[in-house]
């Protein structure tokens, strides 16, 4: 693609950004309050250090989350159950990983095995119905998100439940220290501040590897060959059933991987409190970040500033929902721009290649 | 007789479960299973997903994928709960219905005149819905009793109820009247207390809201197959270039339908909302809306097919709220039509099929025999999985409308 075009594709989210942001101060506007100061605040208060940390801490497992959902995004499969599935990974994880203890890399590699084939079995059941019973993958990763909720409270209330001390809610035992990853405050030389949590490299590297599946290898070139044409990729000799499946598996795994971020650098075991809801933040990163994984990064990290910015809106007055509303904002409108841009790309390649045509 | 035996042997899917609880329900224990209760609380759930399939209809019928149906009826029942604050029940009603079809205009704005994905853009909508009543709460109830971010004020009042006359003890001219069927459920009588406890269910202590709410389903019908806008309607879903070409207004249909689909979802929402709590609550559809979309695929895109799909799952709704140990006596109805299943295969000689559905039938049987009751956690889904193992069932002839999903940009040939 000519630069001139990769730049104006690059338009979409800032463009998408703007109006999000004029959009929610037409509202505060609306509820009386000063939107410059309103962001100003957010900003100020997003840009300390103590944020900073916590907006890489939110990050990480915001990105692998929104890698999950990318992985099926790619051949046009939507996977909105990623939630399930990496809450139901964590659990398994949780509750198996306490019962050995070995050396720590070892042992962490074994927690986040357990998690990834927990959540890629669960994810593969949405690819079986789809491909066996014909019931489309949004209704079934649905259905199962509600079934895997009761499946987990069931699991930890009366299976996994540590009843050996007085615990008022229901938790697993706590993970043994070899199964817990160090923050890694000493590493940046940040010791006066919250701690960082060590699943930050590994999601780095998980990205790398999302890159080099999708666009390295020939699977991920099925991948990608299926999405945009699924009638192209069969008769290139894809199989689109078995590739549902393997789809569903991967994305699965990388779900399983969710969790980990949290369980291994601070929860060290799964409480009712487990962070929810990261499913389908994911989701919104994905499609901001157009399931690339340089995009998605910087989606989650938007998303993740936006969150904690927040924070601090409650306390000077402003409903801090307000961030809820500029995030659906940006979504809907950055889906809108993509459209828009996308056909004006494809009109001026057209345009483009006529021209070269004409002139030999 | 010939006919009797092949009409069964056709339809044994549908009847033999339907024996199944019959006979089960005459253990005392179970006797919860047909109760006229149960029955009533099976309407009254069934209406929302009810309201939401047929939503699904209008929106897929003019070729518009509608998995937003969830967020507008998110939309519904925090409408539906400010409306009902504000002006009384009926203006909840009015309230959520406009409430969701502001949500299908947004819809229909990002699919049509955008040709944005519709998963797509049904995924934003659910989001945006979600955070959108969150704000809109803590907004329009700020410093009001007993609201919080989560919840809404109570709604004063509901939606008038009666009962029907002669039959289930309504009155008629201000005279009480008889009650034949509530007696004749209360009598005992195998198969015809049930039947009578499923017709006092459905005709007792019923609100206008559920009438209206059943009154669409042979309105649908009529509008879509009976009138010209509803033949157009039709056609842009499966063969829109055709269409335009013939001079009907492509995108113009596509609006009407996804905005009608947003008004039907806002409606279900404010079912949720009057005929339950009389509150809105954070996360009270509880994924109906996707269930909604579900019976729309189990009534294959039909009015009445949709009805039937939504009793189903309505009624699967029900027995959760109701009753533990109906639960419980389901696992051996399940049991039994697993090996109804199983004979009819080893009669087809399908032994792969057969061996499933045996092996799993054993499984449900074990489990009944050794246990008292379902754990609560696992009643809490029932509905979900009911979902997924019906529809796993159902035979896949789906006759969907054939450019259901695909973008349409005016003067394209598609």
């Amino acid at each position: 693609m000519k630069l001139r075009l990769r730049l104006v594709s690059l338009s979409a989210p800032l463009i998408a950004l703007m109006l999000a942001v004029s959009l929610t101060s037409l509202i505060l506007l609306g509820i009386g309050k000063d939107p410059i100061e309103t962001f100003r605040m957010m900003f100020e208060y997003g840009s300390t250090g103590k944020s900073i940390v916590s907006v890489l801490n939110r990050t990480t497992p915001l990105y692998i989350s929104a890698v999950a959902v990318a992985v099926g995004f790619k051949m046009g499969l939507f996977n909105i159950g990623v939630e399930g599935q990496y809450l139901l990974g964590a659990l398994l994880a949780a509750a198996i990983g306490t019962s050995f203890a070995i050396s720590r890399p070892i042992h962490i590699f074994f927690i986040m095995l357990i998690a990834v084939v927990a959540s890629s079995l669960w994810a593969a059941i949405a690819g079986y119905l789809k491909v066996y019973k014909g019931i489309h993958e949004v209704i079934s990763t649905i259905m199962l998100n509600y079934i895997g909720t009761g499946l987990i409270a069931y699991l930890l209330s009366n299976i996994f439940f540590d009843k050996d001390e007085k615990n008022a809610i229901p938790q697993t035992v706590e993970l043994p220290e070899s199964g817990r990853l160090p923050a890694l405050n000493n590493l940046f030389g940040i010791e006066d501040l919250p701690n960082l949590h060590g699943f930050l490299p590994i999601t780095i590297l998980l990205g790398l590897i999302y890159y080099l599946l999708i666009w390295k290898t020939t699977l991920g070139y099925d991948l990608r060959v299926t999405g945009a044409n699924p009638i192209a990729a069969r008769f290139s000799g894809v199989d689109p059933k078995r590739l549902t499946i393997i789809a569903m598996i991967i994305s699965g795994g990388f779900a399983g991987l969710v969790g980990m971020g949290p369980l291994l650098g601070y929860f060290h075991q799964y409480t009712i409190d487990f962070p929810p809801g990261l499913g389908f933040a994911g989701i919104g990163v994905a499609l901001l970040g157009r399931n690339h994984p340089v995009g998605m990064f910087l989606g989650a990290i938007l998303f993740g500033f936006l969150e904690r910015s927040a924070q601090i809106l409650d306390l000077r007055g402003v409903p801090k929902e307000i961030e809820t509303m500029m995030s659906a904002f940006i979504l809907l409108i950055v889906v809108v721009f993509y459209e828009i841009i996308r056909r004006y790309i494809l009109t001026q390649q057209i345009k483009d290649a006529s021209k070269k045509i004409g002139e030999n | 007789m010939d006919d009797l035996i092949n009409f069964f042997k056709k339809k044994y899917v549908i009847i033999a479960p339907l024996l199944i609880i019959i006979f089960i329900a005459q253990n005392e224990q179970y006797s919860q299973l047909t109760s006229s209760g149960t029955f009533g609380s099976a309407l009254r759930l069934s209406i929302p997903i009810l309201l939401a399939g047929l939503g699904g209809l209008f929106s897929e019928r003019t070729g518009v994928v509608n998995i937003g149906l969830e967020g507008m009826m998110i939309m519904g029942t925090w409408f539906g709960a400010w409306g009902g604050f504000m002006y009384g029940p009926w203006g909840g009603v009015l309230f959520g219905l406009i409430g969701g079809g502001l949500f299908g205009l947004i819809h229909a704005i990002a699919t049509v005149s955008f040709q944005v994905d519709h998963i797509v853009s049904g995924v934003a909508i659910n989001i945006l819905a979600v955070g959108a009543a969150r704000f809109f709460n803590i907004l329009a109830f700020d410093g009001i009793a007993f609201a919080s971010s989560t919840a809404s004020p109570r709604i004063e009042g509901e939606v008038g109820k009666f009962n029907l006359p002669f039959l289930t003890g309504g009155t008629l001219n201000g005279n009480e009247t008889s009650n034949i069927l509530g007696d004749l459920e209360n009598a005992n009588i195998f198969l015809i207390s049930d039947i009578s406890g499923l017709l006092v269910g459905l005709t007792s202590n019923i609100s206008y809201f559920t009438i209206i709410a059943l009154l669409l389903v042979p309105i649908s019908v009529y509008v879509l197959w009976r009138t010209p806008i509803g033949l157009q309607m039709r056609s842009v879903g499966e063969y829109p270039s055709g269409s335009e070409s013939l001079g009907v207004n492509v995108y113009l249909m596509k609006y009407i339908g996804v905005i009608i689909s947003g008004c039907l979802a806002g409606l279900a929402g404010a079912y949720l909302v009057l005929e339950g709590p009389n509150v809105y609550l954070q996360g009270q559809t509880g994924g109906r809306g996707f269930i909604g979309l579900a019976s729309l695929l189990f009534g294959n895109y039909r009015p009445l097919g949709v009805l039937m799909g939504a009793g189903l799952f309505g009624f699967a709704d029900a027995l959760q709220l109701r009753s533990e140990e109906a639960i419980h006596g389901l696992l051996i109805a399940v049991a039994l039509f697993l090996f109804v299943l199983t004979i009819n295969n080893l009669s087809k000689r399908n032994f792969k099929v057969s061996t499933g559905t045996f092996i799993t039938g054993l499984f449900f049987l074990v489990w009944y025999l050794n246990s008292t009751s379902v754990p609560i956690q696992f009643i809490y889904f029932t509905p979900h999985l009911t979902t997924l193992v019906v529809l796993s069932f159902s035979k896949q002839k789906f006759r969907m409308p054939k450019k259901v999903g695909v973008a349409y940009k005016k003067g394209e040939l598609n």
